[in-house]
C-alpha cells in the first residue's frame, strides 16, 4: 500500500532546489492548467478528485474554492495556512523545508483556478528558517518565469508573498490568520460571512492548509479521476501523517488512505512499532484536539472490524468509540505513559492558546488546567473528574470558533476511556498524604 | 520629545519593502513582520519607544501595535538574554523527556524557567509546541531547532553558543539538515 505522490522525490539530492525540482517534472502542473486550461476545469478536477482539507477539517476542497464569489472588479485572495500548531503535526514543516517548490507550484495552479493575482503564504513565526526557504524558492521560480507578470505568455499575471506570524495556535483558524495578516490580534471572526465572500481586507478569499494545495500538483497532472482511484470511498488520495511519541521511527509519512492503523504502527515501512519493546497503551491519531483513544479501539472498531487510516473508519463508533483523522498528528504513548500528565500539557496548551474572546473557552480552559494540575501533583479529590466532565461540557459548542471543542474533546475522551486512571493518580495520593 | 529610536538605514529599506506587498491602504498587514524585524535589531525584546518606532514607520497608532505585541507570544516585552532557549513542553516532547531537559537547564545555568543568568547570557523559557514532535524532546534557539534532545547534546550546544558569545534571532541563517 505505498503509494507517493507529495514525498515521491523528497529524498533526491538538492530537490529544495529549482533546477533538481524541475527536473524531477516540478512545474508541470502550471504549465498544463496555465496553456490547455480554463480556471473552471482546474476547479472540477479538484471536485472529482475526492481531495479534503488536510488542516484537519477534512472539507471537500473542491466545494470551498467553488464558494469562492466573483464580484467584477475586487480581487480575488489565496492563503496558503501554513500555521502549523496542532501538537503532534509536523508534516507542512517537512514539505516546506524538504520541497519548498512543490508548494509553490501548488500555489501558483491553484490561484489560476481562482483567479487570485496575489497569494500569500502565512507560516508560524517559529518557523522562520522555514520562511527563508520559501522566499528563496519563490526568487527562484520568479527568475525562471513562473511568477511575475504574464506568465509563460498567458497574460496571467501572479505575485507570493510569505507573511511570519507572531506564536499563536489561533492563527490555524482561518479567520484569525486573515485578522493576523491584516496586523491584528488573532480573534476568530463570527461566521457568517465566510471568506469565500468577505475574507482578506474584505475580499474573497480561499484559505488553504499547505498540504491541499500541494495536492492540487499531482490532480492537475494526473487528472481527479486518477486522485480518487488511490485511497478507500471517501477518503481519497494520499495523506501526510506526523508520528510522535513512544515509536522507533518517529517521523513524517505519506500513507494512501486505507491503510491499516495496526500496519501503520507496526510495519518498518512506517513507525516500527512500540518503542523499547514495550506494549501500546494509547493513540492520540489526528492531532492534540481529537478524542484520545486506547489500544483496543485503536487496532479495531468497536465492532471488531480494523481501524484504517481514514476519515471514515476512524471516526467509526462516534466519539463514544471512535476518534478523528484531523491533521494526521499521530501521537504514541506506551505502557508506562500517563494518559492524565499527558493530558494536562494539552490542558496548559489549550488554555495558553485560547484568544480570550469567548469566555466559556477563556474561562474554561484555566479551570481545566487548574484541576488537572491539582489531580497530577497529588491534590485530587474524586470529585474533580465530574468537575472536569461539567467543564468540557460547558465549553463544547458554546465558542466562536472549534477551539473551544478541541480543548474539551481531549478531557472528555480521557475520563471516557481512561477513569480508572484518574482515580488511580487519586486514591495512590490520597494514601500518601494519609 | 523627539523619537531617537530608528531602525539601521538598511533595516527600514526592508521594512520599506515587506509594506509593498499589500495593497494601497493596508500596510498595517506589514506590523507583525515588522515587530520581528525591531525584536532582532534592539537587544531582543520590544521597548515602548520601539514598538512606538514601528507604529510611526507603517503610520498607525501606537495603541494598534500594542494589542498585537501583548496577543503573540513570540514578542518579548522585558529584556531577555542573548541566547533565549525556548524548550517545548508539549505532548510528544513531554512523553519523551523535555522535563529532563529542562531541569538540566535549570541545575547547569542556576536559574528556573523564566529566569535571565546574571551574566545576561542565557534565558530559560518553555514554549508550546514547536511543530518539531518527530525529534523530540527539541528546544528553539534563534532561527535553529535543536532536536533529538539529551543533556549531553544540550550541554555541547550550551558550550558553542557561550563560544559564539553573540546575539541570536530567527534570522540567523540555518543549515538545515538532510533528512
Amino acid at each position: 500500500m505505498s503509494k507517493k505522490l507529495l514525498l515521491k522525490h523528497d529524498h533526491e539530492p538538492g530537490i529544495q532546489t529549482y533546477e533538481v525540482y524541475r527536473k524531477h517534472g516540478g512545474y508541470a502542473s502550471v504549465e498544463k492548467a496555465l496553456k490547455t486550461m480554463t480556471p473552471e476545469a482546474v476547479v472540477e478536477e479538484v471536485k472529482k478528485s475526492g481531495l479534503r482539507g488536510r488542516g484537519g477539517a477534512g472539507f471537500p476542497t473542491g466545494m470551498k474554492w467553488s464558494f469562492l464569489a466573483k464580484p467584477e472588479g475586487v480581487p480575488r485572495y489565496l492563503v496558503c495556512n501554513a500555521d502549523e500548531s496542532e501538537p503532534g503535526t509536523f508534516k507542512d514543516r517537512y514539505l516546506m523545508s524538504r520541497i519548498p517548490h512543490y508548494l509553490i507550484e501548488g500555489m501558483i495552479t491553484s490561484s489560476f483556478a481562482l483567479g487570485a493575482n496575489t497569494s500569500y503564504i502565512y507560516v508560524r513565526g517559529e518557523y522562520y528558517y522555514v520562511i527563508a526557504i520559501l522566499e528563496k524558492a519563490i526568487k527562484e521560480a520568479y527568475a525562471a518565469g513562473w511568477l511575475g507578470k504574464n506568465i509563460l505568455g498567458t497574460g496571467f499575471d501572479h505575485d507570493m508573498y510569505v507573511q511570519p506570524g507572531g506564536g499563536a495556535y489561533i492563527c490555524g483558524e482561518e479567520t484569525a490568520l486573515l485578522e493576523s495578516l491584516e496586523g491584528k490580534r488573532g480573534n476568530p471572526r463570527i461566521k457568517p460571512p465566510f471568506p469565500a465572500v468577505k475574507g482578506l481586507w474584505g475580499c474573497p478569499t480561499v484559505v488553504n492548509n499547505v498540504e491541499t494545495i500541494a495536492a492540487v500538483v499531482p490532480i492537475v497532472n494526473d487528472g481527479g479521476e486518477a486522485y480518487a482511484a488511490i485511497g478507500i470511498g471517501k477518503s481519497t488520495g494520499t495523506k501526510l501523517i506526523s508520528a510522535s511519541g513512544h515509536i522507533n521511527k518517529p517521523g513524517v509519512y505519506e500513507i494512501e488512505l486505507g491503510l491499516p492503523v495496526e500496519e501503520f504502527i507496526n510495519s518498518d515501512e512506517y513507525c516500527g512499532g512500540v518503542w523499547k519493546g514495550r506494549k501500546l497503551k494509547a493513540v492520540v491519531a489526528g492531532g492534540s484536539s481529537v478524542p484520545v483513544l486506547p489500544a483496543d479501539l485503536i487496532m479495531k472498531t468497536a465492532a471488531g472490524e480494523p481501524r484504517l487510516m481514514s476519515y471514515e473508519s476512524l471516526a467509526d463508533g462516534g466519539f463514544a468509540s471512535g476518534t478523528m483523522l484531523g491533521s494526521g498528528g499521530f501521537i504514541v504513548m506506551d505502557e508506562t505513559a500517563s494518559v492524565v500528565k499527558n493530558l494536562w500539557t494539552f490542558a496548559r496548551f489549550y488554555h495558553h492558546e485560547s484568544c480570550g474572546q469567548c469566555s466559556p473557552c477563556r474561562e474554561g480552559t484555566g479551570w481545566m488546567e487548574k484541576v488537572l494540575h491539582k489531580i497530577v501533583h497529588g491534590h485530587g479529590e474524586m470529585k474533580d473528574i465530574d468537575l472536569l466532565w461539567d467543564l468540557q461540557r460547558k465549553i463544547e459548542g458554546n465558542t466562536i470558533c472549534p477551539l473551544g471543542d478541541a480543548a474539551a474533546w481531549p478531557v472528555a475522551s480521557a475520563i471516557r476511556h481512561f477513569r480508572s486512571e484518574f482515580e488511580e493518580m487519586i486514591n495512590s495520593h490520597a494514601v500518601e498524604h494519609a | 520629545m523627539e523619537n531617537k529610536v530608528q531602525f539601521k538605514p538598511e533595516t527600514l529599506a526592508l521594512a520599506k519593502e515587506i509594506m509593498g506587498r499589500y495593497p494601497e491602504g493596508k500596510q498595517k498587514s506589514a506590523l507583525l513582520p515588522l515587530l520581528h524585524l525591531a525584536q532582532a535589531e534592539f537587544n531582543g525584546w520590544l521597548d515602548v519607544p520601539v514598538m512606538d518606532m514601528v507604529a510611526e514607520v507603517i503610520g498607525i497608532q501606537a495603541i494598534e501595535v500594542y494589542e498585537v505585541t501583548s496577543f503573540y507570544s513570540m514578542y518579548n516585552l522585558k529584556p531577555v538574554g542573548n541566547c533565549l532557549l525556548e524548550i517545548c513542553r508539549t505532548s510528544s516532547c513531554w512523553l519523551r523527556g523535555a522535563e529532563d531537559i529542562v531541569s538540566h537547564l535549570e541545575n547547569k545555568l542556576g536559574i528556573k524557567e523564566g529566569e535571565t543568568t546574571p551574566d545576561g547570557m542565557f534565558t530559560i523559557k518553555t514554549v508550546e509546541c514547536l511543530g518539531s514532535c518527530g525529534t523530540a524532546p527539541m528546544m528553539q534557539c534563534g532561527a535553529q531547532f535543536h532536536e533529538n534532545l539529551d543533556t549531553d547534546k544540550v550541554d555541547s550546544i550550551l558550550d558553542k553558543l557561550r563560544a559564539d558569545g553573540k546575539r541570536t534571532n530567527y534570522f540567523d541563517a540555518v543549515v538545515v539538515k538532510e533528512y
